[in-house]
C-alpha cells in the first residue's frame, strides 16, 4: 500500500519528528502488497436492470439520516427529468437515462460509492474521513479545515460542502449508513427499494451474486461490474444492461487514487535528504570558484610586484653602470684632457724656452741649455 | 516628495483608487465571514475550488518564486551581482505567502482551524499537507529572510546581526521547501486523473509546477522592478541601480532558457501519453496558445532582448512569462478541470470572488510600499553598508 509505504519513507527518513511519530507507529503493516479492502467488509450491489426509479431510496435516506424535509415531495417523478447530483442534504439521487436503441429508460442511483482505497481520505490532510473495518467511509466533521479537496479528489463527485453555513460548513455524504451496520441493519436506501435492485452483503458474495447474475441471464447485463476493480474496487457496484458511459459512469481505471500520488510524496524525503547536500556543493563551488580566483589575482599581483621590482632593479643597475661608464669616460676625458693641457703647456714652455734659446745664442750659449 | 506624500498628496488618483478596493474588499469580507461561502462565489459541490485557489494559492505562490531563485542565485550560486535584488525579492515573497494564507481564509469553511493538519491531527498522506507544512515552514523562514530590513529599521543591531549570520541555511531551506511546495502544488492535481484534461493531466505536473515556478519567479523579479522603478526610484540607492540592468538581463537570460527547457518537457510530456490527437480539439487550441503564447514567445522575446541589450523587450517578455504562469495554473485549475462536465455545471468566478482578490493584491501592493518607504529594502542601510 502505497500510502503506507510513504509513511514508512517519512518515517526512516525522519522529515520531522511530528511526522516520523506517525510514520513509525505504521510502518509495520507498510510493505510490498497492496490493500485489497477490508476483509468481510460490506457493500451494495446496485442493480439498474431492476431500478424503476421510484425515489423510495431517496426517501429512505432522508428519513433515516434525519435529512431536512425536500422542497419537492419524494413520490413526485418529474424531478428525474433533470439531471440531479448529490447535495448536502441529498447523500443520494437516482437520475434517468434515455439510452439509444432502448424503449425504456434507465435508472441509476447515486451515493458515495465507498472506495476500498478512498480518494477522499487520501486527500484529507487532517484525516477527517476513516475507511472502516465494516466498508463505509465516514467523516469526523470536528477535525475538517473546510479545504474541499476531498471533492477535488473524489473521483465520483459525491462529497458536498454546505456553501451557506456561515459558522460551521461541513462536508456531507452518504455514510452507508454506517450507524445502522453497527447496530446490524439494513442501510435506509436498500431497506426502501421495493424492487431488490439493491443487494446489502458481504461485498466478496456481491460479486459472487453479480457474475451469477451476468452467468444466468444472457443478454441482459454488460459482462462488467462497475466497481469491481474501477479505482481500485469500491464498496458500492454495479450491474447494467448498456455501456456504462450511457448511465453516466466514467470510465476509470483500476489505479487507487494513493497510487497516483504515492510517486510525489515518495519523493518527498528524496529532496529533503539530498536538495541540502546539493545546494551545499553549489554554495562550495561558488565559493571555492572565488576563492581560487582571489588566489589568482593575488599571484598575478604578486607576479606583476615581482617583476617591476625586478624591472626596476636592472633598470636601475643598468643606470648604474651606465653612470659608472660615464663616470669613467669622463675621468679619462678629464685625465686626457689634463694630459693634452699639460702636454701643450710643455710644448709652449719648450717652444719658449726655445725661442729664448736661439736668441741666448746669439748672445750666449744656447746649445748649453737645451741639454738640460 | 515626502511633503507630497504625507499631507497634499493624501488624495491622489492612486490612493483614492486603493482606498475604494480596500473599502469594497473590507465589505465583501464582512459578506464572506457573516453568511458563508456560498454568498460571495459561485463555487458548488462541482466545482469546489475557483479563483481563490486558482489564482490566490496557485499563482500566488508561483509568483512570489522569486525570493527562492534570487536568494539561490546570489548566496548559493555566488552570482554576487544581483545582491540588491535580493531584498526586494524577499520582501514580496514574504508578502506573496503572507497574503497567500490570509486570502487561504476566505476559502476555508473553518479557517481558524488552519493548524490543525500542523499541530492536531496530520494526514500525511495528502499532498496538501505537504503544501501546507512547507508554506508553513517557508513563511517562517520568509520572515527570518526578511527581519533585517525591519531590524535595521528599528535599530537592533545585535538581533540584525545574528539573523545575517543565518542567511546560508535560510537559503538552503528556502530552496529545498520551494522545490517541495511548488511541485506539491501541481501534485495536488495528481489524484484526479478523470477530470483534468489529458493535455494538462500528466504524471509530471509537480515537475512543470516547479520548472515554471522558477520562470515566474525570475520574471516577477523583473516586472516588479518595472513597478518598483515607476513609483519608488527615489528609494534606490547607487548600488541598486547600477545593479537593476544586469539583473535585469541576467534574470532575463536565465527565463529565457528556463522557458524554453519548459516548452520541451511539455512537448515530451504530449509525446509519452500520446496526447496529439487532443491538440485538434478546441482545448487543443487553447493549449497551443498556451505553450505558443505565454511559453514559446516569451521565451524568444527574452533571448532576444538579451542579445540586443534591449531592456524594455525584456520587460515586456516579463510580463507576457507572468501571464503565462496565471494562464497555467488558471488552466489547471479551473478551465481545463472538470472539462467533462456540462458547460451548465461550469465554473464562473463571482465578482465579489474577484473583489477580493483585487483586495488582496491591493493589499501585498500597500503593504509593500509601506515597507519601501521606510525600510532599507531597495538601499542599503548607511549603518550597515558591506555588512551583509
Amino acid at each position: 500500500m502505497n500510502r503506507r509505504r510513504f509513511l514508512t519513507l517519512l518515517g526512516t527518513a525522519g522529515v520531522s519528528t511530528a511526522m516520523s511519530a506517525v510514520g513509525a507507529k505504521k510502518a509495520v503493516a507498510a510493505g510490498n502488497q497492496s490493500f485489497k479492502g477490508y476483509k468481510d467488509s460490506y457493500g451494495v450491489l446496485h442493480d439498474t436492470t431492476r431500478c424503476i426509479g421510484c425515489r423510495k431510496c431517496e426517501q429512505g435516506c432522508n428519513e433515516v439520516n434525519d435529512l431536512p424535509a425536500p422542497k419537492v415531495k419524494f413520490d413526485d417523478l418529474t424531478v428525474l427529468e433533470k439531471s440531479r447530483r448529490t447535495d448536502p442534504d441529498n447523500w443520494t439521487v437516482v437520475n434517468k437515462y434515455n439510452v439509444a436503441g432502448l424503449d425504456h429508460p434507465v435508472f441509476r442511483k447515486q451515493q458515495c460509492n465507498h472506495c476500498l482505497e478512498p480518494a477522499c481520505a487520501s486527500a484529507c490532510f487532517v484525516k477527517a474521513f476513516t475507511k472502516n473495518p465494516d466498508g463505509s467511509v465516514t467523516y469526523d466533521g470536528s477535525l475538517c479545515v473546510g479545504c474541499r479537496y476531498c471533492m477535488i479528489a473524489c473521483p465520483f463527485n459525491v462529497p458536498t460542502f454546505q456553501y451557506d453555513e456561515p459558522f460551521d460548513p461541513l462536508i456531507r455524504k452518504c455514510t452507508m449508513c454506517h450507524p445502522r451496520i453497527q447496530e446490524g441493519k439494513l442501510p435506509g436506501c436498500v431497506e426502501a427499494c421495493p424492487k431488490e435492485a439493491l443487494t446489502f452483503g458481504k461485498r466478496d458474495d456481491l460479486l459472487r451474486i453479480a457474475r451469477d447474475r451476468i452467468r444466468t441471464n444472457p443478454g441482459r447485463y454488460q459482462d462488467h461490474i462497475y466497481g469491481e476493480l474501477e479505482m481500485g474496487g469500491t464498496a458500492w457496484m454495479y450491474l447494467a444492461g448498456v455501456p456504462f458511459e450511457a448511465v453516466g459512469q466514467q470510465e476509470m481505471g483500476s489505479k487507487s487514487a494513493p497510487e497516483y500520488t504515492a510517486g510525489a510524496l515518495g519523493s518527498v524525503p528524496m529532496v529533503v535528504g539530498i536538495w541540502p547536500v546539493l545546494l551545499t556543493g553549489a554554495y562550495a563551488i561558488s565559493k571555492r570558484k572565488e576563492k581560487v580566483a582571489a588566489e589568482e589575482r593575488e599571484e598575478a599581483v604578486q607576479a606583476a610586484l615581482a617583476k617591476a621590482k625586478a624591472d626596476a632593479e636592472s633598470a636601475m643597475n643598468s643606470a648604474l653602470a651606465k653612470a659608472a661608464k660615464e663616470k669613467d669616460a669622463a675621468v679619462a676625458r678629464e685625465v686626457k684632457k689634463a694630459m693634452e693641457q699639460a702636454e701643450q703647456a710643455f710644448e709652449e714652455k719648450f717652444a719658449a724656452l726655445r725661442a729664448e734659446g736661439q736668441s741666448a745664442e746669439t748672445g750666449d750659449d744656447g746649445e748649453g741649455k737645451e741639454d738640460a | 516628495m515626502h511633503d507630497a506624500n504625507t499631507k497634499s498628496g493624501l488624495f491622489t488618483p492612486g490612493n483614492i483608487i486603493t482606498g475604494i478596493i480596500l473599502a469594497v474588499g473590507a465589505v465583501i469580507t464582512f459578506i464572506r465571514f457573516t453568511q458563508g461561502i456560498g454568498a460571495v462565489t459561485n463555487l458548488s459541490d462541482n466545482n469546489p475550488w475557483g479563483i481563490w485557489i486558482g489564482f490566490d494559492l496557485l499563482c500566488g505562490v508561483a509568483l512570489a518564486a522569486g525570493g527562492y531563485v534570487t536568494s539561490a542565485a546570489c548566496y548559493l550560486f555566488g552570482m554576487k551581482r544581483y545582491h540588491s535584488a535580493v531584498r526586494p525579492a524577499i520582501t514580496t515573497a514574504f508578502l506573496g505567502y503572507f497574503f497567500v494564507v490570509v486570502a487561504l481564509h476566505y476559502d476555508l469553511g473553518h479557517p481558524l482551524r488552519l493548524p490543525y493538519p500542523l499541530v492536531y491531527s496530520q494526514g500525511t498522506t495528502s499532498l496538501l499537507f505537504e503544501v501546507g507544512l512547507c508554506v508553513a515552514t517557508y513563511l517562517t523562514v520568509l520572515f527570518v529572510e526578511w527581519s533585517p530590513a525591519a531590524l535595521e529599521w528599528l535599530g537592533l543591531r545585535k538581533i540584525r546581526n545574528v539573523v545575517v549570520k543565518l542567511t546560508l541555511m535560510l537559503t538552503i531551506f528556502g530552496v529545498v521547501l520551494s522545490t517541495l511546495h511548488q511541485s506539491s502544488l501541481g501534485a495536488l492535481f495528481l489524484i484526479a486523473p478523470g477530470k483534468l484534461h489529458p493535455l494538462w493531466y500528466s504524471s509530471f505536473l509537480p515537475v512543470f509546477f516547479f520548472i515554471s515556478s522558477m520562470v515566474a519567479g525570475l520574471s516577477m523579479v523583473i516586472f516588479e522592478g518595472t513597478l518598483a522603478h515607476r513609483g519608488l526610484h527615489h528609494k534606490m540607492d547607487e548600488t541598486h541601480l547600477k545593479e537593476a540592468e544586469g539583473v535585469v538581463f541576467g534574470f532575463g537570460k536565465a527565463a529565457s532558457f528556463v522557458l524554453a527547457g519548459y516548452f520541451f518537457i511539455k512537448i515530451m510530456d504530449i509525446a509519452m501519453d500520446n496526447d496529439w490527437a487532443y491538440l485538434a480539439t478546441g482545448y487543443g487550441a487553447w493549449f497551443l496558445v498556451e505553450m505558443f503564447g505565454f511559453v514559446a514567445l516569451p521565451s524568444f522575446l527574452y533571448a532576444l532582448g538579451v542579445r540586443e541589450k534591449n531592456i524594455i523587450l525584456v520587460r515586456v517578455a516579463s510580463i507576457f512569462a507572468v501571464l503565462g504562469i496565471v494562464v497555467n495554473r488558471f488552466n489547471v485549475s479551473l478551465i481545463a478541470f472538470n472539462w467533462n462536465l456540462p458547460a451548465a455545471d461550469r465554473y464562473f468566478p463571482h465578482w465579489m470572488e474577484i473583489g477580493v482578490s483585487v483586495f488582496i493584491v491591493t493589499l501585498i501592493i500597500t503593504v509593500y510600499r509601506f515597507i519601501a518607504t521606510r525600510m532599507p529594502v531597495l538601499y542599503e542601510h548607511p549603518e550597515y553598508k558591506d555588512a551583509h
